[in-house]
Protein backbone atom coordinates (compact mmCIF):
# COMPACT_ATOMS: atom_id res chain seq x y z
CA UNK A 1 0.00 0.00 0.00
CA UNK A 2 1.48 3.14 -1.27
CA UNK A 3 1.45 6.05 1.46
CA UNK A 4 0.65 9.89 0.21
CA UNK A 5 1.04 13.11 2.13
CA UNK A 6 -2.38 12.59 3.36
CA UNK A 7 -1.20 9.33 5.19
CA UNK A 8 1.96 11.47 6.31
CA UNK A 9 -0.28 14.03 8.31
CA UNK A 10 -3.03 11.97 9.14
CA UNK A 11 -0.23 10.14 11.52
CA UNK A 12 1.25 12.93 12.77
CA UNK A 13 -1.93 14.02 14.22
CA UNK A 14 -3.16 10.76 15.53
CA UNK A 15 0.55 9.93 17.13
CA UNK A 16 0.58 13.90 18.11
CA UNK A 17 4.46 14.30 16.76
CA UNK A 18 4.85 17.54 14.09
CA UNK A 19 6.74 16.44 11.50
CA UNK A 20 8.13 19.56 9.59
CA UNK A 21 7.19 20.11 5.89
CA UNK A 22 10.20 20.10 4.59
CA UNK A 23 10.85 16.27 6.42
CA UNK A 24 7.58 15.28 4.63
CA UNK A 25 9.79 13.55 1.99
CA UNK A 26 12.34 11.79 3.69
CA UNK A 27 9.89 10.44 6.34
CA UNK A 28 7.84 9.35 3.99
CA UNK A 29 10.09 7.07 1.54
CA UNK A 30 11.32 5.80 4.98
CA UNK A 31 8.26 4.68 6.15
CA UNK A 32 7.31 3.47 2.52
CA UNK A 33 10.40 0.82 2.98
CA UNK A 34 9.10 -0.28 6.25
CA UNK A 35 5.99 -0.87 4.69
CA UNK A 36 6.73 -2.81 1.95
CA UNK A 37 8.92 -5.04 4.27
CA UNK A 38 6.18 -5.97 6.19
CA UNK A 39 3.55 -6.24 3.42
CA UNK A 40 5.35 -9.58 3.01
CA UNK A 41 3.15 -11.09 5.59
CA UNK A 42 0.08 -11.06 3.27
CA UNK A 43 1.34 -14.01 1.47
CA UNK A 44 0.77 -16.31 4.26
CA UNK A 45 -2.27 -18.38 4.63
CA UNK A 46 -2.85 -17.29 8.30
CA UNK A 47 -7.15 -18.86 7.84
CA UNK A 48 -8.05 -20.44 11.53
CA UNK A 49 -4.80 -19.75 13.12
CA UNK A 50 -5.48 -18.02 16.73
CA UNK A 51 -3.69 -14.49 17.03
CA UNK A 52 -0.85 -14.99 19.35
CA UNK A 53 -1.19 -11.99 21.44
CA UNK A 54 1.36 -13.27 23.89
CA UNK A 55 4.43 -14.96 24.77
CA UNK A 56 3.06 -16.76 27.72
CA UNK A 57 -0.64 -17.88 27.50
CA UNK A 58 -1.83 -16.45 30.57
CA UNK A 59 -4.27 -14.75 32.12
CA UNK A 60 -4.50 -11.48 34.45
CA UNK A 61 -3.70 -12.30 37.73
CA UNK A 62 -5.86 -10.50 40.38
CA UNK A 63 -4.53 -9.73 44.04
CA UNK A 64 -6.09 -7.97 46.81
CA UNK A 65 -7.33 -4.67 46.76
CA UNK A 66 -5.33 -3.24 49.57
CA UNK A 67 -2.74 0.06 49.30
CA UNK A 68 1.15 -1.46 48.65
CA UNK A 69 3.16 1.65 48.44
CA UNK A 70 3.37 5.24 50.57
CA UNK A 71 1.55 8.32 49.10
CA UNK A 72 3.76 9.37 46.62
CA UNK A 73 2.27 12.32 45.42
CA UNK A 74 4.79 15.13 45.99
CA UNK A 75 7.61 13.06 44.55
CA UNK A 76 5.94 12.56 41.57
CA UNK A 77 4.55 16.27 41.19
CA UNK A 78 8.20 17.36 41.35
CA UNK A 79 8.81 15.80 38.37
CA UNK A 80 6.41 17.65 36.32
CA UNK A 81 7.97 20.16 34.00
CA UNK A 82 4.91 22.90 35.62
CA UNK A 83 3.00 21.55 39.02
CA UNK A 84 1.25 23.01 41.70
CA UNK A 85 0.94 21.34 45.05
CA UNK A 86 -1.85 19.19 43.76
CA UNK A 87 -1.62 19.43 39.89
CA UNK A 88 0.32 18.92 37.21
CA UNK A 89 -0.28 22.41 35.04
CA UNK A 90 -1.13 22.36 31.07
CA UNK A 91 -2.12 25.31 29.15
CA UNK A 92 -6.12 26.04 29.61
CA UNK A 93 -8.32 23.97 27.58
CA UNK A 94 -11.55 25.09 28.67
CA UNK A 95 -12.24 28.86 28.37
CA UNK B 1 41.24 -7.29 38.88
CA UNK B 2 40.10 -6.23 35.64
CA UNK B 3 39.81 -9.77 33.52
CA UNK B 4 38.84 -11.85 36.73
CA UNK B 5 35.70 -13.69 36.88
CA UNK B 6 32.50 -12.86 38.89
CA UNK B 7 33.70 -16.32 41.06
CA UNK B 8 37.27 -15.19 41.10
CA UNK B 9 36.10 -11.43 42.20
CA UNK B 10 33.57 -12.56 44.59
CA UNK B 11 36.34 -14.83 46.22
CA UNK B 12 38.77 -12.09 46.11
CA UNK B 13 36.49 -10.13 48.80
CA UNK B 14 35.66 -12.84 51.02
CA UNK B 15 39.48 -13.45 51.11
CA UNK B 16 40.05 -9.63 51.65
CA UNK B 17 42.42 -9.60 48.99
CA UNK B 18 40.87 -6.30 48.15
CA UNK B 19 37.87 -4.71 49.54
CA UNK B 20 34.49 -3.49 47.93
CA UNK B 21 35.86 0.46 47.91
CA UNK B 22 39.04 -0.58 45.87
CA UNK B 23 37.52 -2.68 43.67
CA UNK B 24 34.89 -0.32 42.83
CA UNK B 25 37.25 2.72 43.07
CA UNK B 26 39.39 0.34 40.26
CA UNK B 27 36.57 -0.02 38.46
CA UNK B 28 35.47 3.80 38.28
CA UNK B 29 39.13 4.80 37.21
CA UNK B 30 39.06 2.36 34.47
CA UNK B 31 35.81 4.43 33.25
CA UNK B 32 37.83 7.62 33.94
CA UNK B 33 40.53 5.89 31.30
CA UNK B 34 38.42 4.56 28.64
CA UNK B 35 35.17 5.65 28.45
CA UNK B 36 36.14 8.95 26.78
CA UNK B 37 37.07 6.93 23.31
CA UNK B 38 33.99 4.00 24.00
CA UNK B 39 31.37 6.22 25.50
CA UNK B 40 29.60 3.26 27.23
CA UNK B 41 28.53 5.18 30.62
CA UNK B 42 25.64 8.19 30.02
CA UNK B 43 26.19 8.50 33.83
CA UNK B 44 28.47 7.78 36.42
CA UNK B 45 28.38 8.54 40.25
CA UNK B 46 31.33 8.03 41.83
CA UNK B 47 29.67 9.47 45.51
CA UNK B 48 26.95 7.46 45.34
CA UNK B 49 28.80 4.31 44.11
CA UNK B 50 31.29 4.46 46.57
CA UNK B 51 28.95 4.77 49.26
CA UNK B 52 27.65 1.41 48.53
CA UNK B 53 30.83 0.04 48.34
CA UNK B 54 31.51 1.27 51.80
CA UNK B 55 27.96 -0.07 52.95
CA UNK B 56 29.09 -3.48 51.12
CA UNK B 57 32.46 -3.89 53.11
CA UNK B 58 30.83 -3.59 56.23
CA UNK B 59 28.32 -6.52 55.53
CA UNK B 60 31.52 -8.37 54.24
CA UNK B 61 33.36 -7.69 57.64
CA UNK B 62 29.90 -9.22 59.16
CA UNK B 63 29.70 -12.32 56.84
CA UNK B 64 26.67 -11.22 55.72
CA UNK B 65 27.89 -11.40 52.30
CA UNK B 66 26.52 -13.70 48.83
CA UNK B 67 27.47 -13.78 45.07
CA UNK B 68 27.72 -10.35 44.30
CA UNK B 69 28.32 -8.66 47.82
CA UNK B 70 30.61 -5.67 47.07
CA UNK B 71 30.44 -6.46 43.20
CA UNK B 72 30.54 -3.44 40.74
CA UNK B 73 27.78 -4.03 37.89
CA UNK B 74 26.91 -1.36 35.25
CA UNK B 75 23.32 -0.78 34.52
CA UNK B 76 21.63 -0.30 31.34
CA UNK B 77 20.31 3.40 31.91
CA UNK B 78 16.51 1.29 31.10
CA UNK B 79 16.27 0.38 34.50
CA UNK B 80 15.06 3.12 36.66
CA UNK B 81 17.18 3.30 39.82
CA UNK B 82 16.34 5.73 42.73
CA UNK B 83 18.05 9.38 42.52
CA UNK B 84 19.93 8.35 39.49
CA UNK B 85 19.69 10.48 36.48
CA UNK B 86 17.35 7.64 34.07
CA UNK B 87 17.59 8.77 30.49
CA UNK B 88 16.68 5.40 27.90
CA UNK B 89 19.54 7.68 26.28
CA UNK B 90 16.80 9.95 25.00
CA UNK B 91 16.28 13.49 25.32
CA UNK B 92 12.90 13.22 26.27
CA UNK B 93 14.03 11.63 29.92
CA UNK B 94 17.37 13.74 29.91
CA UNK B 95 16.14 15.40 33.57
CA UNK B 96 14.17 12.36 34.63
CA UNK B 97 15.51 11.05 37.53
CA UNK B 98 13.43 7.99 38.80
CA UNK B 99 11.50 8.35 42.30
CA UNK B 100 12.00 4.40 42.94
CA UNK B 101 13.98 1.71 42.08
CA UNK B 102 13.30 -1.02 38.95
CA UNK B 103 12.89 -4.71 40.55
CA UNK B 104 16.22 -5.30 38.78
CA UNK B 105 17.80 -2.70 40.50
CA UNK B 106 16.28 -3.61 43.87
CA UNK B 107 17.54 -6.87 43.52
CA UNK B 108 21.14 -5.74 42.96
CA UNK B 109 21.13 -3.68 46.08
CA UNK B 110 19.93 -6.60 48.27
CA UNK B 111 22.57 -8.18 47.51
CA UNK B 112 24.89 -5.79 48.14
CA UNK B 113 25.91 -5.21 44.43
CA UNK B 114 27.79 -2.02 43.65
CA UNK B 115 25.76 0.24 40.83
CA UNK B 116 29.10 1.63 38.78
CA UNK B 117 26.61 3.16 36.60
CA UNK B 118 24.13 4.04 33.64
CA UNK B 119 24.82 2.61 30.20
CA UNK B 120 25.08 4.50 27.03
CA UNK B 121 21.97 2.62 24.66
CA UNK B 122 19.67 3.24 21.64
CA UNK B 123 17.05 5.16 22.42
CA UNK B 124 14.50 3.38 24.06
CA UNK B 125 16.05 0.07 23.18
CA UNK B 126 15.47 0.68 19.72
CA UNK B 127 18.22 0.07 17.24
CA UNK B 128 20.90 -2.26 16.70
CA UNK B 129 24.05 -0.30 16.47
CA UNK B 130 23.61 2.23 19.41
CA UNK B 131 23.98 5.06 16.79
CA UNK B 132 20.22 6.40 18.04
CA UNK B 133 21.10 6.81 21.33
CA UNK B 134 20.88 11.12 22.11
CA UNK B 135 24.50 10.47 23.59
CA UNK B 136 25.91 9.88 21.08
CA UNK B 137 27.12 6.75 19.86
CA UNK B 138 28.94 3.86 21.66
CA UNK B 139 32.52 2.35 19.83
CA UNK B 140 33.35 -0.93 19.59
CA UNK B 141 36.00 -1.43 22.40
CA UNK B 142 37.61 -4.22 19.67
CA UNK B 143 37.67 -1.72 16.74
CA UNK B 144 37.19 2.06 17.31
CA UNK B 145 35.69 2.93 14.40
CA UNK B 146 32.88 0.27 14.19
CA UNK B 147 29.46 -0.20 16.10
CA UNK B 148 29.36 -2.30 19.52
CA UNK B 149 25.56 -3.66 18.07
CA UNK B 150 22.63 -2.42 20.52
CA UNK B 151 20.62 -1.87 21.73
CA UNK B 152 22.69 -2.91 24.68
CA UNK B 153 25.74 -1.70 23.26
CA UNK B 154 26.94 0.54 25.99
CA UNK B 155 26.68 -2.68 28.44
CA UNK B 156 28.46 -4.83 25.83
CA UNK B 157 31.01 -2.33 25.52
CA UNK B 158 31.69 -1.28 28.87
CA UNK B 159 32.66 -5.55 29.78
CA UNK B 160 34.43 -5.86 26.84
CA UNK B 161 36.74 -2.91 27.37
CA UNK B 162 37.01 -3.75 30.62
CA UNK B 163 35.36 -0.76 32.80
CA UNK B 164 32.89 -3.43 34.53
CA UNK B 165 33.03 -6.35 35.47
CA UNK B 166 29.04 -7.35 34.47
CA UNK B 167 26.50 -5.63 33.32
CA UNK B 168 23.05 -5.84 32.98
CA UNK B 169 20.71 -5.71 29.33
CA UNK B 170 17.57 -5.62 27.64
CA UNK B 171 16.28 -7.68 24.18
CA UNK B 172 13.33 -7.05 22.41
CA UNK B 173 14.62 -8.05 19.51
CA UNK B 174 18.26 -9.27 20.11
CA UNK B 175 19.06 -6.38 22.06
CA UNK B 176 21.55 -8.66 24.33
CA UNK B 177 22.40 -10.84 22.03
CA UNK B 178 23.45 -9.16 19.05
CA UNK B 179 26.27 -6.55 20.99
CA UNK B 180 27.19 -9.48 22.94
CA UNK B 181 28.26 -11.08 19.78
CA UNK B 182 29.69 -8.10 18.20
CA UNK B 183 31.68 -7.73 21.25
CA UNK B 184 33.03 -11.03 22.31
CA UNK B 185 30.88 -11.39 24.72
CA UNK B 186 28.49 -14.25 26.74
CA UNK B 187 24.66 -12.70 26.91
CA UNK B 188 21.53 -14.41 28.00
CA UNK B 189 18.25 -13.36 27.09
CA UNK B 190 15.64 -15.37 29.13
CA UNK B 191 12.26 -16.56 29.25
CA UNK B 192 10.17 -14.22 28.58
CA UNK B 193 8.33 -13.50 32.07
CA UNK B 194 11.29 -14.79 34.45
CA UNK B 195 13.08 -11.35 34.91
CA UNK B 196 10.32 -8.77 36.23
CA UNK B 197 9.56 -5.78 33.54
CA UNK B 198 8.45 -3.32 36.79
CA UNK B 199 10.66 -0.22 36.76
CA UNK B 200 12.08 -1.25 33.31
CA UNK B 201 11.31 1.30 30.74
CA UNK B 202 9.21 -0.42 28.50
CA UNK B 203 9.46 -0.59 24.37
CA UNK B 204 7.42 -3.14 23.10
CA UNK B 205 6.04 -5.49 26.25
CA UNK B 206 5.11 -8.65 25.36
CA UNK B 207 8.60 -8.69 23.78
CA UNK B 208 11.25 -6.57 26.21
CA UNK B 209 12.99 -8.89 28.36
CA UNK B 210 16.26 -8.41 30.27
CA UNK B 211 19.10 -10.67 31.04
CA UNK B 212 22.80 -10.30 31.70
CA UNK B 213 25.85 -9.49 29.50
CA UNK B 214 28.96 -11.12 30.71
CA UNK B 215 32.83 -12.39 30.26
CA UNK B 216 31.21 -16.16 30.20
CA UNK B 217 28.46 -18.17 30.81
CA UNK B 218 29.58 -18.86 34.31
CA UNK B 219 29.06 -15.14 35.27
CA UNK B 220 25.28 -15.20 33.01
CA UNK B 221 24.82 -17.93 35.39
CA UNK B 222 25.47 -15.89 38.67
CA UNK B 223 23.62 -12.46 37.24
CA UNK B 224 20.69 -14.42 36.32
CA UNK B 225 20.42 -16.05 39.52
CA UNK B 226 20.05 -12.11 41.14
CA UNK B 227 18.03 -11.42 38.58
CA UNK B 228 15.30 -14.02 38.02
CA UNK B 229 12.43 -13.54 40.93
CA UNK B 230 8.82 -13.35 40.83
CA UNK B 231 7.35 -10.20 41.31
CA UNK B 232 3.55 -9.20 41.69
CA UNK B 233 4.34 -5.73 40.67
CA UNK B 234 4.76 -6.91 37.24
CA UNK B 235 1.44 -9.03 35.78
CA UNK B 236 3.58 -11.32 33.29
CA UNK B 237 6.13 -12.55 35.54
CA UNK B 238 5.82 -16.07 36.35
CA UNK B 239 5.87 -18.04 39.66
CA UNK B 240 8.52 -20.24 38.53
CA UNK B 241 11.58 -22.17 40.78
CA UNK B 242 14.15 -20.53 40.11
CA UNK B 243 17.06 -23.44 39.50
CA UNK B 244 20.58 -23.30 41.05
CA UNK B 245 22.12 -22.21 37.67
CA UNK B 246 25.82 -22.50 38.68
CA UNK B 247 25.19 -26.03 40.32
CA UNK B 248 23.87 -27.27 36.68
CA UNK B 249 27.16 -25.81 34.83
CA UNK B 250 28.99 -29.05 35.08
CA UNK B 251 26.42 -31.51 33.90
CA UNK B 252 27.45 -33.66 31.44
CA UNK B 253 25.57 -33.14 27.83
CA UNK B 254 27.01 -36.40 26.33
CA UNK B 255 24.19 -38.16 24.58
CA UNK B 256 22.01 -34.99 24.19
CA UNK B 257 20.41 -33.36 20.96
CA UNK B 258 21.05 -30.28 19.29
CA UNK B 259 19.12 -29.41 16.53
CA UNK B 260 19.84 -27.23 13.37
CA UNK B 261 17.03 -25.24 11.43
CA UNK B 262 17.92 -25.86 7.80
CA UNK B 263 16.49 -22.17 7.54
CA UNK B 264 19.33 -20.33 9.24
CA UNK B 265 21.99 -22.59 7.32
CA UNK B 266 21.50 -21.76 3.88
CA UNK B 267 22.70 -19.97 1.26
CA UNK B 268 22.22 -17.18 2.82
CA UNK B 269 24.22 -17.61 5.74
CA UNK B 270 27.56 -15.31 5.64
CA UNK B 271 30.23 -18.22 4.30
CA UNK B 272 32.86 -17.60 6.88
CA UNK B 273 30.20 -17.74 9.41
CA UNK B 274 28.94 -20.82 8.62
CA UNK B 275 32.65 -22.09 8.48
CA UNK B 276 32.97 -21.05 12.41
CA UNK B 277 29.91 -22.28 13.58
CA UNK B 278 30.58 -25.85 11.68
CA UNK B 279 33.88 -25.16 14.31
CA UNK B 280 31.65 -24.74 16.96
CA UNK B 281 29.41 -28.02 15.78
CA UNK B 282 32.52 -30.12 15.94
CA UNK B 283 33.90 -28.95 19.43
CA UNK B 284 30.57 -29.83 20.94
CA UNK B 285 30.54 -33.51 18.83
CA UNK B 286 33.64 -34.34 20.48
CA UNK B 287 31.96 -34.08 23.39
CA UNK B 288 29.43 -36.33 22.67
CA UNK B 289 26.74 -34.18 21.46
CA UNK B 290 24.18 -35.06 18.67
CA UNK B 291 23.22 -33.20 16.11
CA UNK B 292 19.91 -33.31 13.99
CA UNK B 293 18.83 -31.30 11.15
CA UNK B 294 15.17 -29.02 12.21
CA UNK B 295 13.11 -26.88 10.78
CA UNK B 296 11.66 -23.45 11.48
CA UNK B 297 9.41 -23.03 8.38
CA UNK B 298 7.87 -19.46 9.21
CA UNK B 299 11.08 -18.00 10.33
CA UNK B 300 11.69 -16.19 7.82
CA UNK B 301 8.54 -14.08 8.47
CA UNK B 302 10.08 -13.02 11.82
CA UNK B 303 10.94 -9.87 11.02
CA UNK B 304 8.30 -8.56 9.13
CA UNK B 305 5.82 -9.20 12.15
CA UNK B 306 7.79 -7.95 14.54
CA UNK B 307 7.83 -4.78 12.84
CA UNK B 308 4.30 -4.71 13.10
CA UNK B 309 4.13 -5.98 16.94
CA UNK B 310 7.10 -3.85 17.94
CA UNK B 311 6.28 -0.51 16.54
CA UNK B 312 2.49 -1.01 17.44
CA UNK B 313 3.53 -1.78 21.23
CA UNK B 314 5.76 0.97 20.88
CA UNK B 315 3.50 3.48 19.92
CA UNK B 316 1.06 2.56 22.69
CA UNK B 317 4.02 2.42 25.67
CA UNK B 318 5.49 5.79 24.30
CA UNK B 319 2.29 7.94 24.47
CA UNK B 320 2.99 8.87 27.77
CA UNK B 321 5.96 11.27 26.94
CA UNK B 322 3.67 14.13 26.65
CA UNK B 323 5.27 16.98 28.21
CA UNK B 324 2.40 16.49 31.33
CA UNK B 325 4.10 14.59 34.39
CA UNK B 326 7.45 13.81 33.82
CA UNK B 327 10.22 13.97 31.03
CA UNK B 328 10.82 17.08 28.29
CA UNK B 329 8.71 19.68 27.43
CA UNK B 330 8.68 22.11 24.62
CA UNK B 331 9.50 25.29 25.62
CA UNK B 332 7.18 27.49 23.10
CA UNK B 333 3.87 26.68 21.57
CA UNK B 334 0.58 28.41 21.73
CA UNK B 335 -1.82 25.76 23.11
CA UNK B 336 -2.05 21.90 24.40
CA UNK B 337 -2.32 19.93 21.01
CA UNK B 338 1.01 22.08 20.05
CA UNK B 339 2.58 21.34 23.04
CA UNK B 340 2.11 17.65 22.68
CA UNK B 341 3.24 17.79 19.10
CA UNK B 342 6.57 19.75 19.50
CA UNK B 343 7.24 17.71 22.73
CA UNK B 344 7.18 14.53 21.13
CA UNK B 345 8.82 16.44 17.41
CA UNK B 346 11.76 17.66 19.80
CA UNK B 347 11.92 15.11 22.54
CA UNK B 348 12.00 11.93 20.28
CA UNK B 349 15.08 10.79 17.73
CA UNK B 350 14.22 9.72 14.24
CA UNK B 351 14.23 6.20 14.81
CA UNK B 352 11.84 6.22 17.69
CA UNK B 353 9.70 9.09 16.11
CA UNK B 354 9.54 6.15 12.98
CA UNK B 355 8.64 3.49 15.37
CA UNK B 356 5.88 5.22 16.58
CA UNK B 357 4.62 6.59 13.47
CA UNK B 358 4.57 2.86 11.89
CA UNK B 359 2.88 1.67 14.67
CA UNK B 360 0.16 4.16 14.96
CA UNK B 361 -0.24 2.77 10.93
CA UNK B 362 -0.63 -0.62 11.77
CA UNK B 363 -3.31 0.41 14.31
CA UNK B 364 -5.14 2.77 12.75
CA UNK B 365 -9.01 2.07 11.61
CA UNK B 366 -8.78 0.16 8.67
CA UNK B 367 -5.52 -1.36 8.80
CA UNK B 368 -5.50 -3.21 11.74
CA UNK B 369 -6.92 -6.83 10.61
CA UNK B 370 -4.31 -6.56 7.90
CA UNK B 371 -1.30 -5.58 9.83
CA UNK B 372 -1.56 -5.86 13.27
CA UNK B 373 -4.01 -8.91 13.26
CA UNK B 374 -2.05 -10.48 10.63
CA UNK B 375 1.34 -10.06 12.38
CA UNK B 376 -0.38 -12.23 15.58
CA UNK B 377 -1.16 -15.02 13.80
CA UNK B 378 1.85 -15.55 12.34
CA UNK B 379 3.38 -15.05 15.84
CA UNK B 380 1.90 -18.28 16.41
CA UNK B 381 2.80 -19.79 13.30
CA UNK B 382 6.34 -19.14 14.82
CA UNK B 383 5.62 -20.21 18.20
CA UNK B 384 4.63 -23.55 16.89
CA UNK B 385 7.57 -24.00 14.72
CA UNK B 386 9.78 -23.78 17.93
CA UNK B 387 7.49 -25.86 19.90
CA UNK B 388 7.60 -28.77 17.19
CA UNK B 389 11.52 -28.72 17.21
CA UNK B 390 11.62 -29.11 20.61
CA UNK B 391 10.19 -32.77 20.18
CA UNK B 392 13.00 -33.39 18.14
CA UNK B 393 16.10 -31.62 20.31
CA UNK B 394 17.00 -30.29 23.45
CA UNK B 395 18.66 -27.18 21.92
CA UNK B 396 18.97 -25.39 18.99
CA UNK B 397 21.89 -23.44 17.28
CA UNK B 398 22.04 -20.67 14.97
CA UNK B 399 23.85 -18.12 13.77
CA UNK B 400 23.87 -14.85 15.97
CA UNK B 401 24.19 -12.24 13.67
CA UNK B 402 24.46 -12.25 10.22
CA UNK B 403 27.60 -10.49 9.88
CA UNK B 404 30.16 -8.96 12.33
CA UNK B 405 30.43 -5.27 13.72
CA UNK B 406 29.82 -3.12 10.88
CA UNK B 407 31.37 1.20 10.53
CA UNK B 408 29.36 3.50 12.71
CA UNK B 409 27.45 5.18 10.03
CA UNK B 410 27.37 2.11 7.43
CA UNK B 411 23.36 1.21 7.78
CA UNK B 412 22.23 4.56 9.58
CA UNK B 413 20.62 5.46 6.11
CA UNK B 414 18.52 2.97 5.44
CA UNK B 415 16.16 1.58 8.53
CA UNK B 416 15.55 -1.98 6.78
CA UNK B 417 18.85 -2.61 6.09
CA UNK B 418 19.58 -1.84 10.03
CA UNK B 419 16.57 -4.06 10.95
CA UNK B 420 18.25 -6.91 9.12
CA UNK B 421 20.93 -6.98 11.83
CA UNK B 422 18.49 -9.33 13.82
CA UNK B 423 17.37 -11.42 11.41
CA UNK B 424 18.24 -14.90 13.38
CA UNK B 425 17.40 -13.57 16.97
CA UNK B 426 13.87 -11.87 16.87
CA UNK B 427 11.45 -15.25 16.48
CA UNK B 428 13.02 -16.46 19.88
CA UNK B 429 11.55 -12.91 21.15
CA UNK B 430 8.06 -13.50 19.14
CA UNK B 431 8.01 -16.88 20.39
CA UNK B 432 9.10 -15.89 24.74
CA UNK B 433 12.09 -18.10 24.17
CA UNK B 434 15.37 -18.04 26.16
CA UNK B 435 18.67 -17.70 24.25
CA UNK B 436 22.34 -17.23 24.48
CA UNK B 437 25.00 -15.44 22.69
CA UNK B 438 28.66 -16.92 22.90
CA UNK B 439 31.88 -16.24 21.56
CA UNK B 440 32.65 -18.41 19.03
CA UNK B 441 35.78 -17.41 16.75
CA UNK B 442 36.83 -13.74 14.72
CA UNK B 443 36.74 -12.61 11.33
CA UNK B 444 39.13 -10.09 10.41
CA UNK B 445 39.90 -9.17 13.93
CA UNK B 446 36.07 -8.83 15.15
CA UNK B 447 34.44 -11.36 17.03
CA UNK B 448 32.01 -13.75 16.07
CA UNK B 449 29.23 -15.93 18.38
CA UNK B 450 26.65 -18.42 18.24
CA UNK B 451 23.14 -18.78 19.61
CA UNK B 452 22.18 -21.62 21.25
CA UNK B 453 18.08 -21.43 22.08
CA UNK B 454 16.06 -23.02 24.66
CA UNK B 455 12.51 -24.51 25.47
CA UNK B 456 10.64 -21.96 28.11
CA UNK B 457 12.49 -21.33 31.39
CA UNK B 458 15.37 -24.13 30.02
CA UNK B 459 18.23 -21.22 30.94
CA UNK B 460 19.65 -24.14 33.13
CA UNK B 461 20.81 -26.35 29.65
CA UNK B 462 21.10 -23.08 27.96
CA UNK B 463 24.09 -22.03 30.24
CA UNK B 464 25.16 -25.90 31.06
CA UNK B 465 26.07 -26.17 27.31
CA UNK B 466 27.30 -22.52 27.20
CA UNK B 467 29.91 -23.55 30.00
CA UNK B 468 30.51 -26.51 28.82
CA UNK B 469 31.81 -25.05 25.04
CA UNK B 470 33.30 -22.43 26.99
CA UNK B 471 35.72 -25.07 28.78
CA UNK B 472 37.08 -26.71 25.26
CA UNK B 473 37.57 -23.03 23.81
CA UNK B 474 39.35 -20.01 25.07
CA UNK B 475 37.44 -17.23 22.37
CA UNK B 476 35.47 -16.33 25.63
CA UNK B 477 38.68 -15.31 27.14
CA UNK B 478 40.27 -13.02 24.42
CA UNK B 479 40.26 -9.25 25.42
CA UNK B 480 40.50 -6.20 22.86
CA UNK B 481 43.71 -5.58 24.86
CA UNK B 482 45.81 -8.64 24.19
CA UNK B 483 44.29 -9.67 21.22
CA UNK B 484 44.06 -7.23 18.85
Amino acid sequence: MALTDKDIKKLSHLAKINIDSKDEKIVLSKLEGIIKLIDTMQQVDTNNIEPMSHALDITQPLREDVVTEENQKNDFLKLGPESNEDYFIVPRVVE
Amino acid sequence: MKNLSLRELNLGLSNKKFSSEELTKFFLNEIKTSNPKINAFITVDEEKSLQQAKDADKRISQNDMNELTGIPIAQKDIFCAKGWKTTCASKMLDNFYAPYDSKVIELFNQHGAINLGKTNMDEFAMGSSNETSYYGEVRNPWNLDYVPGGSSGGSAAAVASGMAPAATATDTGGSIRQPASLCGLTGLKPTYGLVSRFGMIAFASSLDQAGPIAKSAEDCALMLKVMAAHDERDSTSIKHNVPDYLKNLDSPINGKTIGLPKEFFNDDLNQDIKVILEQVIDSYQKIGVNFKEISLPNSHLSIPVYYVIAPAEASSNLSRYDGVKFGYRAEEFKDLEEMYLKTREQGFGDEVKRRILVGTYVLSAGYYDAYYLKAQKIRRLIANDFKNAFNECDLILAPSCPSTAFKIGDKTEDPVAMYMQDMYTISTNLAGLPAISSPAGFLNKMPVGFQLIGNYFDEATILNFTHQYQQITDWHQKTPEADV
